[in-house]
């Protein structure tokens, strides 16, 4: 029984750090929004209202957190539906050199995402008619997301049973309907992780779309966040910690809304 | 693609979930399975493979973002790669992002993903809620705004730690740049790892679970016994994503700036002050490669180790 | 079968899309009369630099327009905000010229002009537009050493759209408790360092902020080591030759271990990466004694209105002195202070479709009724123009004592492209000072890096 007890205690206080652990470093972020001038120093807020009225009264702020959610969700749609698919087909047919041409993806994956690739898909872009427009941008962002998506989601699919497939085709099902009523409901808390990744990926990302779209007015809001200094370079910190909150709030929204409607796990349903 | 119903040769040819070896149960076939995979190879041959074969070409040039290498870039051959590695700068750089990596991803991000997910593995409500939800926010919150976060936690005049531990002045991001990077990227990443054991964890099946504590197996051996050698393949899945994306972060630079004296100053990060602080592009795509050269040799040794304990 | 069917129209589909065919092309070509002009800054309404962006938007745009109506022009024009790091903007605007692409009116730090000529982004004003913009009005009112950072090889490539210079900011409240007089005017290095060492006794916390280290970038050369160099008579470029371990850059070594290694500086200050912020805080909560930094400070920082570490006081408590020579006469070209300028440009796109009307644009932005508009209701900073600045800078002491006194003095940095890697060099140099090492090693590491950054030992000069 004291075994019991202790462990109840060992649990409860490794719990508390962990939440501690995680939270701190937020104080500021609920803190200083709604102090007049803040500092990098939390205090109890004297609960002003007026950098919410200057983030709204900001012409480019509310308009740039829309442009993040259409680049976004775009970017997380064509990820989800194309790695699907193509992990899918990837996970049951053998295709030669299926696992090489994954891992030489993923490598050249992390090539693309650094500093260095700017240049060449800068003249991409150029090339192809895709600058200042936020289709080209959600494609070649969705470009360096997918072959990630693909393993992580090939992973999962191999690991579903196959008899529902093998049961609906016997009924005639063709295998795009095998994919969409019987894959998809399987894997969906997967496809939901991924979207969720996707999303959070293309939400910081701030190079790309600066360097890819001239107008401000479809420019993101990690672009505008950059704009938020004065000409010295000096953070405007109460700007910075305002729209830094309205800004953090869609994402926030988007995991509460996907964790309640798909559960928000790799492998979630059938258990075996 | 006549026989659309009819089944392809090649049906189930073994039993169970054999991971790397695929039964063809919705009867894909092989021209099926090459139009599904089509979308997705496209977009990645143009979008990614083309500008990353660019990249290893730029390596090869002195090319720079303005002045005279701007307008007529000259092939350069491998002056820029032995440039890159006779400069110690390059090597500090090396080393550190080998700290950065197996000090916040594959032991702190791995083991604290793992641990919280096995604390939570049989709760419901609230508690296991209100944990995931704030390990997941700090996973999916914009990295401009989390800078700031860290900042001003451990900043060291008005940080929030100092004030709490009583020890103004302590700094931690001038004293202990690495320790601070390597915690900030742990908090920061954890999330992947414990969603993917999470996830792992519900497929260990519980009966085995409940058969050794039956046999009067501790906590520990049914974590070695049991659950490890189920999870084996998710478990170096998590660290490969995880060393590879870790190895490729630019987090750092947002807290640190490299610095002090280059005492943070990991790949990414050095890449970015080549590249684009001083406009180095053909010096900054070669040690790109260096690192995609890493990076291989990162998953090869994964893969290596995944095939040995099958 | 439909279903699958659908599956190829997807594919065909994000096939187009990716292969570009879904164009939507950029709009500045003129159609008939209709004349389309884009203009683009490092500024944005709202964020860095609002009160330029707006001027731009609500003041010049209008007005151009209206005056181009009058002639019976038909002529639109477009801002593109930016607003970003100087860094960023530098890449981004180097990508799009390099595409000929870019905006008709930009404008560039006149540190960049150099290599973007070398790279072609931009060409002589001569060139692009027409004799026009050589003999444009208001050359006249420009100082020569103005000028001269619109030039390249012999070239105007640009037109000046301000300068700034340097000074030593000082407490007047600290001085005065440290017995120091409140027209301090130091007239050598020595005097600098004995003021510290009072106002040091009298529990000043830093007594001397001179930016060092490689954390506060281009602030550490342009607000620390390239004045003191020319205070030691030395210059990082001379003659078309780089300047390698001489004996000024021994000197101006020499007082950085003076001032941090005799705990007259805050050493750590150096190193964060956060550090310029916290000396503005620190000048302003008065815990600094004296700061050497740009008319930024004055404007931007300790202003009272907008600064963003505002000193209510500024007025009465905040001194300004030359930056004086190691000792009298040993400065640059002799001189007994000195100081270091920059300043940005505005230049018109070789791309652009419509050179003349970009130019007319440009040289209406610089006009003197752009200009007083520009810098009315507290936005006063020190035009290229003399007679507009005689005029705005009246009740302004700080940028009339720098427009008079110190732009005489003043020096520029060289405009060429690895300037940015020679200045991280010389920032590493005081970092390591200020680490401890004895600046004639320091100074001779520096030497040995500038060899690999500008091509071998050749370049380099050690007089």
């Amino acid at each position: 029984m004291t075994r019991f007890v202790l462990g109840r205690i060992g649990f409860y206080t490794l719990v508390a750090v962990l939440l501690a652990f995680f939270t701190i470093p937020l104080l500021w972020l609920v803190t200083a929004p709604f102090t007049s001038d803040p500092t990098y120093e939390v205090k109890v807020p004297d609960f002003t209202l007026d950098n919410f009225r200057a983030v709204l009264e900001h012409p480019y702020a509310l308009p740039s957190l829309w442009n993040s959610v259409v680049l976004s969700v775009g970017s997380a749609v064509l990820v989800v539906v194309m790695a699907a698919l193509a992990a899918y087909a990837l996970s049951r047919v053998r295709l030669p050199g299926r696992d090489a041409l994954l891992y030489a993806l993923l490598l050249l994956s992390s090539i693309i995402t650094g500093t260095a690739a700017m240049v060449p898909l800068f003249q991409l872009a150029v090339e192809l008619n895709l600058i200042d427009s936020q289709l080209g941008l959600i494609l070649i962002l969705t470009g360096g997301l997918l072959p990630a998506a693909i393993f992580m989601l090939k992973d999962f699919m191999d690991s579903t049973p196959k008899s529902y497939e093998e049961s609906a085709r016997v009924f005639g099902a063709s295998p795009l309907q095998i994919v969409r009523h019987v894959v998809v409901p399987l894997v969906r808390p997967g496809l939901a992780t991924i979207a969720v990744w996707a999303v959070a990926n293309v939400w910081g990302n701030f190079l790309m779309p600066y360097l890819l779209l001239s107008d401000v007015e479809k420019q993101p809001a990690a672009v505008i966040t950059y704009t938020l200094y004065t000409e010295g370079g000096q953070a405007n910190l109460s700007m910075l910690s305002t729209f830094g909150l309205l800004y953090s709030i869609p994402v926030v929204l988007m995991y509460l809304f996907v964790s309640k409607k798909y559960g928000f796990r790799f492998h979630g349903g059938i258990k075996r | 693609m006549a026989q659309a119903i009819s089944p392809p040769p090649e049906v189930v040819r073994e039993d169970g979930p054999a991971r790397g070896d695929s039964t063809d149960a919705a009867g894909l076939g092989r021209v099926r399975a090459a139009v599904f995979v089509a979308p997705a190879l496209l977009l990645i041959a143009v979008f990614l493979v083309f500008p990353a074969l660019w990249v290893l070409y730029l390596g090869l040039t002195n090319y720079r973002l303005t002045g005279v290498a701007a307008a007529e870039p000259q092939f350069v051959g491998l002056d820029n790669f032995i440039a890159a590695v006779t400069t110690p700068a390059f090597w500090n750089s090396t080393w550190l992002t080998v700290e950065f990596v197996l000090g916040s991803a594959v032991i702190g991000q791995a083991v604290l993903g793992f641990t919280i997910a096995w604390l939570m593995r049989d709760r419901r409500g609230t508690l296991k809620r209100a944990v995931e939800g704030l390990v997941i926010l700090a996973w999916i919150l914009p990295s401009a705004i989390v800078a700031f976060l860290w900042v001003a936690l451990l900043d060291r005049d008005s940080g929030t730690l100092n004030a709490m531990l009583g020890i103004p002045g302590f700094a931690w991001l001038l004293d202990h740049p690495m320790l601070s990077i390597i915690i900030f990227n742990v908090w920061r990443g954890t999330a992947f790892s414990m969603m993917l054991y999470g996830a792992a964890l519900g497929n260990v099946p519980p009966s085995h679970l409940e058969s050794a504590r039956l046999a009067g197996a501790s906590s520990w051996q049914q974590l070695r016994d049991v659950v490890f050698p189920h999870i084996r393949g998710h478990i170096l899945t998590n660290l490969l994503l995880i060393s590879l994306w870790t190895f490729n972060d630019f987090g750092p630079f947002l807290l640190t700036a490299g610095g002090p004296d280059g005492r943070s100053e990991v790949l990414a990060v050095h890449v970015y002050k080549v590249a684009l602080q001083a406009g180095e592009l053909g010096h900054g795509a070669a040690v790109s490669t260096v690192i995609l050269l890493i990076n291989l040799v990162v998953a090869v040794f994964y893969l290596r180790l995944l095939r040995s304990k099958k | 079968m439909a279903l699958r069917k659908r599956s190829m129209g997807v594919v065909a589909v994000i096939t187009a899309a990716g292969l570009g065919l879904a164009a939507c092309g950029q709009s500045s070509g003129g159609e008939g009369d209709a004349i389309e002009l884009t203009i683009t800054q490092n500024s944005i309404q709202g964020g860095k630099n609002a009160k330029t962006a707006e001027h731009i938007a609500d003041w010049v745009i209008p007005q151009f327009e209206a005056a181009q109506k009058a002639k019976g022009k038909n002529v639109t024009v477009k801002f593109v905000p930016s607003g970003v790091d100087d860094e960023q903007y530098k890449t981004k605007l180097s990508l799009d010229l390099k595409s000929g692409k870019g905006a008709d009116v930009i404008d560039i730090d006149g540190i960049w002009a150099g290599e973007f000529a070398e790279a072609g982004y931009i060409k002589p004003l001569s060139e692009v537009v027409g004799p026009e913009a050589d003999s444009w009005d208001g050359w006249a009112q420009i100082p020569e050493a103005v000028q001269q950072m619109a030039a390249f090889n012999d070239k105007k490539y640009a037109l000046p759209v301000g300068t700034d210079g340097r000074v030593l900011y000082f407490n007047k409240t600290l001085f005065q408790q440290a017995g120091l007089p409140a027209d301090w005017q130091p007239t050598s290095w020595q005097e600098i360092l004995d003021a510290g060492a009072k106002l040091k006794s009298s529990g000043v916390p830093v007594p001397i902020q001179i930016n060092a280290g490689t954390a506060m970038g281009e602030a550490t050369s342009m607000q620390g080591v390239l004045p003191l160099l020319a205070g030691a008579g030395g210059e990082v470029q001379q003659d078309g030759k780089w300047t390698g371990a001489s004996q000024p850059l021994k000197d101006a070594l020499g007082l950085y271990q003076k001032i941090y290694g005799g705990g007259l500086g805050d050493p750590r200050l150096q190193q964060e990466a956060k550090g310029r912020d916290k000396s503005f805080q620190q000048f302003a909560e008065g815990k600094i004694g004296i700061l050497m930094e740009g008319d930024y400070f004055w404007r931007g920082v300790v202003n009272p209105k907008e600064g963003v570490a505002p000193m209510d006081d500024r007025d009465q408590a905040v001194g300004y002195a030359m930056i004086p020579a190691i000792e009298p006469g040993k400065g640059l070209r002799g001189q007994d202070f000195v100081s270091m300028s920059g300043g940005a440009l505005r230049t018109v796109n070789p791309n652009s479709k419509h050179p003349k009307e970009a130019f007319e644009l440009l040289a209406f932005t610089l006009s003197p009724e752009a200009l007083k508009e520009e810098t009315k209701d507290g936005n006063v900073r020190i035009t290229p123009r003399t007679d507009v600045n005689k005029e705005i800078l009246a009740g302004e002491p700080l940028l009339t004592y720098i427009s008079e006194k110190v732009l005489p003095v003043t020096a520029y940095r060289p405009p060429v492209a690895v300037y940015p890697q020679v200045s991280v060099a010389l920032q590493e140099a005081t970092a390591a000072v200020v680490g401890g090492t004895a600046p004639d090693q320091a100074a001779a590491d520096y030497q040995k890096k500038l060899e690999g950054i500008v091509g071998g030992a050749g370049n380099i000069t050690t007089p």
